[in-house]
């Protein structure tokens, strides 16, 4: 019971600290397509590849006292931190959740900037395509971000590393 | 005449309580509404379990599309066309999209795909690039057609601005299943005045931008959102009907994997169990289907299989309390343990359903590039995003609200014929004396 809740908890601990929701998305998305058991389903949107579900469970975290998000201005717009309350690291502990191997994976994306990150989650979410395609999806959908071919390269290597992780 | 722009004789037009008639001229559509796949979607109900709660709710995904399409139609005919931000080459592209947004739907989606690991967009797109009437019919168009209707409806093409007008905070999707919802289900509180937003709404680069001065439209339609979403889509009863619906599935899968032999072979169910639904397969399925399964699954061995089916058919639904997961989860593991007790699997007889277990949503103001908000033209040409003039948004929107509910089927705990003294502490326990 509550164990999507309990799985979506056990990530943030295993970061220790996120900040920003779409970092938290992508992070999310990222294991999903790793194999980790998440099922938040997630839609391409704007900014990538986003998830409403997730949205509201983050909420009902929050609400229910689990979540400690802190609200900060920044710029133009907010900025959200997320961490485990005690109340909450006390229900993760009898709700224990198995996922071998997903803190170091999570440790180095939270070590990612979102940038990036979303840049990785959208090559994922086309990654039934040649490579080729998948750039030219980039260039066209994400042109304000105006990512570069290398970049391109290196979220394909990262993605490698990350898939080496999963199975240490 | 190419076949893109070919128009019919004589318009056809079909008659709908909602826009009063829905509009056809274009030959393309026409043809992709008397494909088989389209047709599909008559037998599958728009809000699903809902007719449980609210008897008018039988509309189907079919009405919706055309109202989907209706919109879209309006938007681009009655105000887009002629202005500079609008490339009119896209008008049949937007028509096709909206019109089949929904083609991939399954019967009772939302609980298919959760317990079969579905994605009805998936299967959306399947249907438009596959062998299949509807890919005939759009690759008479152009051989990239259906490729290109199918990223729209993904919201992976490059077309932002049409993608928007099907997928956005406020899309025609949107306002045609509030409004439709609003009317089938009788209740008052999810109409808005849409003529108002479509007069209002501008084509840019990447959305369709509404003028400031016709914000208080657009507010009324915030709050038809939120009013639907409370008092209609998570209303307890349907989600009542909603996890017994998922449990009869999760159980005919376990049995099925338990080699458990079936007096009424689920045929139709063997590629959803193994997790390897062919296109033919999923186009075969519809509520009429699932419906005949459910009948006759009443007279299966498997007590809880048939139980559960009979409650699903005879309305017969789980009771609920509200419940505080952060104050009450060591108490639902005490529940858990008892329900055991007095003979009553907690994986299907105990059940806390969240608010988001629902495919419904309302609006946030885009944060921190997460989707985008809807944005307000001002008279000086600059883009506000909404909640940032409108108090009434702001101060909807920036509040959370969040609901759980424990389901357990009451009539059995009150039956103290056998187990009395368990079922007694879990009554306690549930205060439901």
């Amino acid at each position: 019971m509550l164990k999507d809740h309990a799985k979506v908890m056990k990530a943030i601990a295993a970061s220790g600290e996120i900040i920003g929701r779409k970092k938290l998305q992508k992070m999310i998305y990222i294991a999903k397509k790793l194999d980790f058991p998440f099922h938040e389903k997630y839609q391409f949107h704007f900014f990538g590849p986003y998830s409403e579900e997730l949205t509201l469970r983050i909420e009902e975290l929050c609400n229910m006292g689990f979540l400690n998000e802190i609200k900060e201005k920044k710029g133009g717009y907010f900025q959200y931190r997320y961490t485990l309350t005690d109340n909450g690291k006390e229900f993760l502990a009898l709700n224990e959740v198995e996922m071998p191997n997903l803190s170091p994976c999570l440790e180095d994306m939270n070590g990612q900037n979102s940038r990036f990150l979303e840049l990785v989650s959208t090559v994922l979410f086309f990654d039934t395509l040649p490579k080729e395609e998948v750039k030219e999806k980039v260039f066209t959908l994400k042109a304000k971000q105006k990512y570069t071919e290398e970049e391109i390269e290196i979220a394909y290597t990262y993605i490698e590393s990350l898939k080496e992780k999963t199975i240490h | 005449m190419p076949y893109s722009t070919d128009k019919l004789n004589e318009e056809k037009v079909f008659k709908d309580p909602v826009h009063r008639y829905i509009h056809v001229r274009d030959r393309v559509i026409w043809d992709l509404i008397g494909t088989k796949e389209f047709q599909r979607l008559r037998r599958i109900k728009q809000l699903g379990t809902t007719y449980l709660t609210f008897h008018g709710a039988e509309h189907s995904r079919f009405n919706h599309s055309l109202g989907v399409y209706e919109i879209v139609r309006r938007i681009i005919d009655d105000v887009f066309e002629g202005r500079e931000e609008w490339n009119n080459n896209q008008r049949l592209l937007s028509l096709c999209a909206a019109l089949l947004h929904d083609l991939g739907h399954g019967p009772f989606s939302h609980s298919f795909e959760k317990v079969f690991d579905l994605d009805h967009e998936e299967f959306t797109r399947r249907i438009i690039l596959g062998k299949t009437e509807v890919n005939k019919v759009l690759t008479r168009v152009e051989k990239d057609f259906p490729k290109k209707v199918a990223e729209v409806i993904a919201k992976t093409s490059k077309e932002k601005l049409v993608v928007s007008l099907i997928s956005s905070q406020i899309d025609a999707d949107r306002m045609d299943y509030l409004l439709r919802d609003a009317y089938f289900t009788g209740v008052s509180y999810g109409n808005f005045d849409m003529e108002r937003i479509l007069r209002v709404m501008r084509p840019r680069e990447d959305q369709a931008v509404i003028k400031k001065s016709g914000m208080h439209a657009v507010e009324d339609y915030i709050m038809s959102r939120y009013q639907m979403y409370w008092q209609v889509y998570f209303h307890p009863v349907t989600r009542s009907a909603e996890v017994i619906l998922t449990k009869i599935l999760h159980r005919a899968k376990h049995l099925h994997e338990q080699f458990y032999s079936f007096k009424y072979h689920p045929i139709h169910f063997y590629s959803l169990f193994e997790e390897e639904t062919s296109l033919e397969d999923y186009l075969k399925l519809d509520e009429a289907i699932i419906l005949y399964y459910f009948q006759m699954w009443q007279e299966e061995d498997d007590t809880i299989l048939k139980d559960l089916c009979r409650r699903f058919m005879n309305r017969n639904l789980f009771k609920y309390v509200e419940f505080d997961p952060a104050k009450e989860y060591k108490k639902l593991q005490e529940l858990s343990g008892l329900f055991q007790k007095a003979g009553l699997d907690p994986e299907y007889y105990l059940v806390v359903d969240s608010s988001s277990d629902l495919p419904y949503d309302f609006y946030r103001p885009g944060e921190e590039e997460e989707r985008l908000p809807i944005h307000l033209l001002m008279k000086n040409g600059e883009i506000r995003e909404l909640s940032r003039e409108s108090e009434i948004v702001d101060s909807i929107s920036g509040k959370r609200r969040t609901d759980h509910k424990l389901y357990f089927p009451k009539d059995i705990l009150k039956d103290d014929s056998s187990k009395g003294k368990i079922k007694k502490q879990i009554r306690q326990l549930l205060d439901i004396q």
